[in-house]
C-alpha cells in the first residue's frame, strides 16, 4: 500500500493559523498544501484561472484558501475554514483564521480545538500588535505549542542578526504568558525556505524545517491523563428483546484512564459504583482515555443522565455556583448583566447570570482597563458568573473539557460568549 | 492504535469525534434525522450512528430523497441495510414533487435532478418536522463547505447564511433554535476522502457494487464519462459504449461522472484514491456548472 495511506505513525495534529493577507499567512498555507501535494490538479486549474481573471501575474496560491464568494470579492478570509493535508507522518487539520482585530472571535474559535499554534511575523516588520493579539489567544486558549514563522526572509537577505533581534524582542514578550514550547524558524513562505525543504539560504539555522516540526512535535502529553472525569452525554436503553436490561452510559472522555473494575462515583448525587464494562460500538475494551467516544455500564443501578459526570472519589472537581472565568465576546449585542443566559458546560446547561466584569483585557496590550468595562463583540474580559444550579468544574489549565464553557442567549439561541475557568 | 500507549491512530480519533456528534444530536433534538443518499459518505455515517447507540438501534430514521434517477444498484443496497439495521426509512420523492406541480423537469441534454432534490428535501423536513438533519458531506469536498460548522443552523426557509454563523467552540454545540427552524449536522466534517476509504477498509464496511470495477454502457460527455440509462438524455453524436468503470461519488445517474478503473478491492481503490490528482467532485457536473455553485445552492437548503 502507498505510504500515503497510512500517515498514522504521530496521529493527528490540529493547529491553527491567524494572519492578514499581507503576512503571508494564506501563501505559507498554499505552500504546506502544495508541497506536501495536497493540491488536486482541478482545483489547482481553478486558481489559475481565478489569477488570470483578476490579472495576477503567475498563481496566486492564497486563491485557494478563499472559500466564500464575499471574501473572492473582498480579497480577505471571513471565517474560520479548516483545510486538510496528510503526509507519511501525520495527519493535520488547519483551522485558518482571520487575523484583523475584528475577527479575534473566530481566533478564538479557531484556536479552541488546537494542539499548536503558528504565528507568522514579517521580517521586515517585526512583532506588530496582531503578533500581540494572536500570541495572547493561543495563550488563554491553553495551547502548549507555539512555532513562531519570521517570514519573508527573503526581503531581509536572510540575515541571521535580523532573526535573532525578532526572536530576542519575541521571547521577552512571551515571558508574560503562559506557552511552555515557542520554536522560531526563518521561512520564506513565498520561496519555501525551510517550510517543507530545508534553504540553503540559512546556514546558520540550525534546526528542522516548519513540516518537520509539525510531524514531529509531541503533543500527547497535553492530554490530561490524570483526573478522570466522564461528563454523561446520552443514555443508551435498547429495550428490545436481547437487551432488556441493559443500561449504558455513553459519552467522551473527557480526561483520566478507565478500566473495567475501577470504582467511580456519580456526581451530583455522590452515588459510588463499579465500572463493568468499558464498550465501543460492541467491542469491550480493557482500558480507555481521552478523547475516546465509549459506552460505560455499571455493576449497580444507579440514577445517572445527561448532564451528570462520572469520577473518582479521590479526585473530584469543584463543585460550584460561581464562577471566575475570562471570556472572549462573541455576540454583536453587547455583555447585559441583567440577561439570563443559559452556560453550557460539558453536557450540562444551567441559567447564569454574570454579576461582575472585572476588568476588561487589551489584547494588544495584555494591559487590565477597569474604568470602561463595557464588554462588546470581540472584547476579552475577566468575570464572575452566578449559576442557579452547581457546575463541576476544574481549572481549564488543567482541564479544557471540565474548565471550558459558552453562554447562549436564549432569545436569539445564539452563542455569545466562550469563557475558560481560572 | 500505535505505539505510544495513549495515542490514538487518527481514524479512531475521527471516529471518537463523529460518535461524539452524533450523541449529541440524539441529546439535544426532539426530531433528528440522517440524510442517506446510498453514496459511501452516509454509508460511513450510519455505520458510525450503528455504533454510536449499540447495543440499541440508530435513534432516528433514515431520510432518502429519491431522485427517480438512481442507479438500481443504491436502492437495493439501501434496502438491504434499512433491514439489516432494524432502522425506519424515510423516503421524499422528487417524482411527486414534479408530478404536484411545484417544480419543473429541467430541459435540455444536462437536464439534472440535483437541484430539484432541494425542493423535495425542505417538503420532507416540514412534513415530519426534522430538526436536525445529519449529512456525511466534509469540508475538505468543495471550498464553501470548508467553513461549516458541524452544527449548522438553517432558518424557517432552510436557508444557510455563510456569514453570520455561530461560533463553535472546543466541542461545545450550540443547538438551539426557534420552531420551523432546524440544524443540518455534518460528523465527517474532519474527514477527508482518503480516510472515509480507509475507515471502510478498516471496519470492513460493506458498499454498493458501483464503487468498484465493473462493465457498463457509458457515453463520454465534456470530458466525463456518464452510465448510460433511460434518464440520460443522448445527443445525436452520442454512442453508448461498453467500459470498465467505477465510480467514485454516487448521485444521480445524469450527472455522476465514472472514471475508466480496474480497482476491484477496497485496497486497490485507497491506492488509487492516493495516487489521483483530481478532487472527488471534479466528477460531477453539478458542481461546474459556476465558481459559487456550491455555495448558492447550500444558501438554498442543499445538503
Amino acid at each position: 500500500m502507498a505510504a500515503a495511506t497510512t500517515p498514522d505513525h504521530n496521529g493527528l495534529l490540529r493547529f491553527t493559523t491567524a494572519g492578514s493577507v499581507d503576512d503571508g499567512k494564506s501563501t505559507l498555507i498554499g505552500r504546506l498544501l502544495y508541497d506536501s501535494k495536497s493540491i488536486f490538479e482541478d482545483q489547482l486549474e481553478a486558481v489559475e484561472s481565478a489569477s488570470s481573471q483578476k490579472g495576477i501575474d503567475g498563481t496566486d496560491l492564497s486563491l485557494l484558501t478563499d472559500g466564500l464568494k464575499a471574501e473572492r470579492e473582498q480579497g480577505i478570509t471571513i471565517d474560520v475554514a479548516y483545510r486538510y493535508f496528510a503526509t507519511p507522518k501525520r495527519k493535520f487539520i488547519i483551522a485558518d483564521t482571520p487575523g484583523h482585530i475584528q475577527y479575534t472571535r473566530n481566533m478564538v474559535t479557531g484556536a479552541s480545538t488546537a494542539d499548536l499554534a503558528i504565528i507568522l511575523i514579517d521580517a521586515r516588520h517585526g512583532l506588530l500588535e496582531q503578533t500581540h493579539r494572536h500570541s495572547f489567544i493561543a495563550s488563554l486558549l491553553g495551547l502548549r505549542h507555539v512555532v513562531v514563522c519570521v517570514n519573508k526572509m527573503d526581503l531581509v537577505d536572510y540575515n541571521e542578526e535580523r532573526f535573532n533581534e525578532i526572536v530576542a524582542a519575541y521571547k521577552d514578550f512571551s515571558s508574560r504568558l503562559d506557552i511552555t514550547d515557542i520554536k522560531f524558524i526563518p521561512i520564506s513562505a513565498l520561496h519555501g525556505d525551510n517550510v517543507v525543504d530545508r534553504s540553503d539560504k540559512t546556514p546558520w539555522y540550525g534546526g528542522g524545517t516548519l513540516l518537520h516540526h509539525l510531524e514531529t512535535v509531541h503533543v500527547g502529553a497535553d492530554r490530561n491523563l490524570q483526573d478522570c472525569r466522564f461528563p454523561v452525554q446520552y443514555v443508551i436503553r435498547p429495550q428490545t428483546d436481547a437487551h432488556r436490561d441493559f443500561r449504558g452510559y455513553a459519552g467522551r472522555i473527557a480526561s483520566g484512564v478507565w478500566k473495567p473494575g475501577d470504582k467511580v462515583v456519580a456526581l451530583p448525587s455522590g452515588k459510588e459504583s463499579t465500572i463493568d464494562q468499558i464498550l465501543v460500538g460492541d467491542t469491550p475494551l480493557d482500558k480507555a482515555f481521552p478523547p475516546l467516544s465509549v459506552t460505560m455500564t455499571l455493576t449497580d443501578d444507579i440514577d445517572l443522565s445527561r448532564g451528570d459526570m462520572l469520577v473518582r472519589a479521590n479526585n473530584q472537581p469543584e463543585s460550584t455556583q460561581i464562577l471566575d472565568a475570562r471570556i472572549c465576546w462573541l455576540s454583536e449585542a453587547p455583555l447585559n448583566p441583567a440577561t439570563r443566559y443559559v452556560l453550557r458546560h460539558t453536557t450540562r446547561d444551567v441559567q447564569a447570570k454574570i454579576t461582575e466584569v472585572l476588568y476588561r483585557i487589551d489584547i494588544n496590550t495584555l494591559h487590565r482597563v477597569e474604568d470602561d468595562v463595557t464588554i462588546g463583540v470581540n472584547d476579552m474580559a475577566r468575570v464572575r458568573i452566578k449559576t442557579a444550579s452547581p457546575l463541576l468544574t476544574d481549572g481549564y489549565k488543567d482541564n479544557r473539557s471540565t474548565g471550558s464553557f459558552i453562554l447562549v442567549d436564549p432569545s436569539t439561541h445564539l452563542t455569545v460568549a466562550a469563557g475558560v475557568v481560572g | 492504535m500505535s505505539d505510544s500507549t495513549y495515542n490514538l491512530d487518527h481514524l479512531t480519533e475521527l471516529e471518537a469525534e463523529s460518535i461524539y456528534v452524533l450523541r449529541e444530536v440524539a441529546a439535544q433534538f426532539d426530531r433528528p434525522a440522517i440524510l442517506f443518499s446510498g453514496g459511501k459518505d452516509s454509508i460511513v455515517v450510519t455505520h458510525l450512528a450503528a455504533k454510536a447507540f449499540a447495543p440499541g438501534r440508530i435513534p432516528m430514521p433514515l431520510v432518502h430523497i429519491d431522485t427517480g434517477h438512481n442507479f438500481p444498484e443504491t436502492i437495493e443496497f439501501r434496502d438491504n441495510l434499512v433491514e439489516r439495521l432494524g432502522a425506519r426509512l424515510i423516503v421524499g420523492s422528487v417524482q411527486a414533487t414534479i408530478e404536484s406541480g411545484k417544480v419543473q423537469e429541467e430541459p435540455g441534454a444536462n437536464a439534472s435532478r440535483n437541484r430539484l432534490q432541494t425542493t423535495t428535501l425542505i417538503d420532507t423536513i416540514e412534513e415530519h418536522q426534522f430538526d436536525a438533519c445529519i449529512g456525511g458531506a466534509r469540508r475538505d469536498e468543495e471550498k464553501a463547505r470548508a467553513k461549516e460548522r458541524f452544527f449548522s443552523h438553517r432558518d424557517d426557509f432552510s436557508q444557510w447564511d455563510p456569514k453570520n454563523q455561530r461560533p463553535e467552540l472546543w466541542n461545545l454545540f450550540n443547538g438551539m433554535h426557534a420552531p420551523g427552524e432546524h440544524f443540518r449536522v455534518f460528523p465527517l466534517n474532519n474527514w477527508t476522502e482518503l480516510d472515509v476509504w480507509n475507515y471502510i477498509l478498516r471496519e470492513n464496511i460493506d458498499l454498493p457494487s458501483l464503487y468498484y470495477a465493473h462493465d457498463r454502457m457509458c457515453i463520454r460527455r465534456a470530458g466525463q464519462i456518464l452510465a448510460h440509462s433511460d434518464h440520460l438524455n443522448l445527443r445525436q453524436d452520442e454512442t453508448p459504449e461498453m467500459m470498465h468503470v467505477r465510480f467514485r461519488t454516487l448521485g444521480d445517474l445524469t450527472i455522476t461522472g465514472a472514471f475508466e478503473s480496474d480497482a476491484d478491492t477496497l485496497e486497490q481503490i485507497i491506492d488509487e484514491v492516493a495516487a489521483t490528482r483530481i478532487t472527488e467532485r471534479g466528477g460531477r457536473m453539478d458542481d461546474k456548472r459556476s465558481e459559487s455553485a456550491m455555495e448558492d445552492r447550500k444558501k438554498e437548503g442543499y445538503f
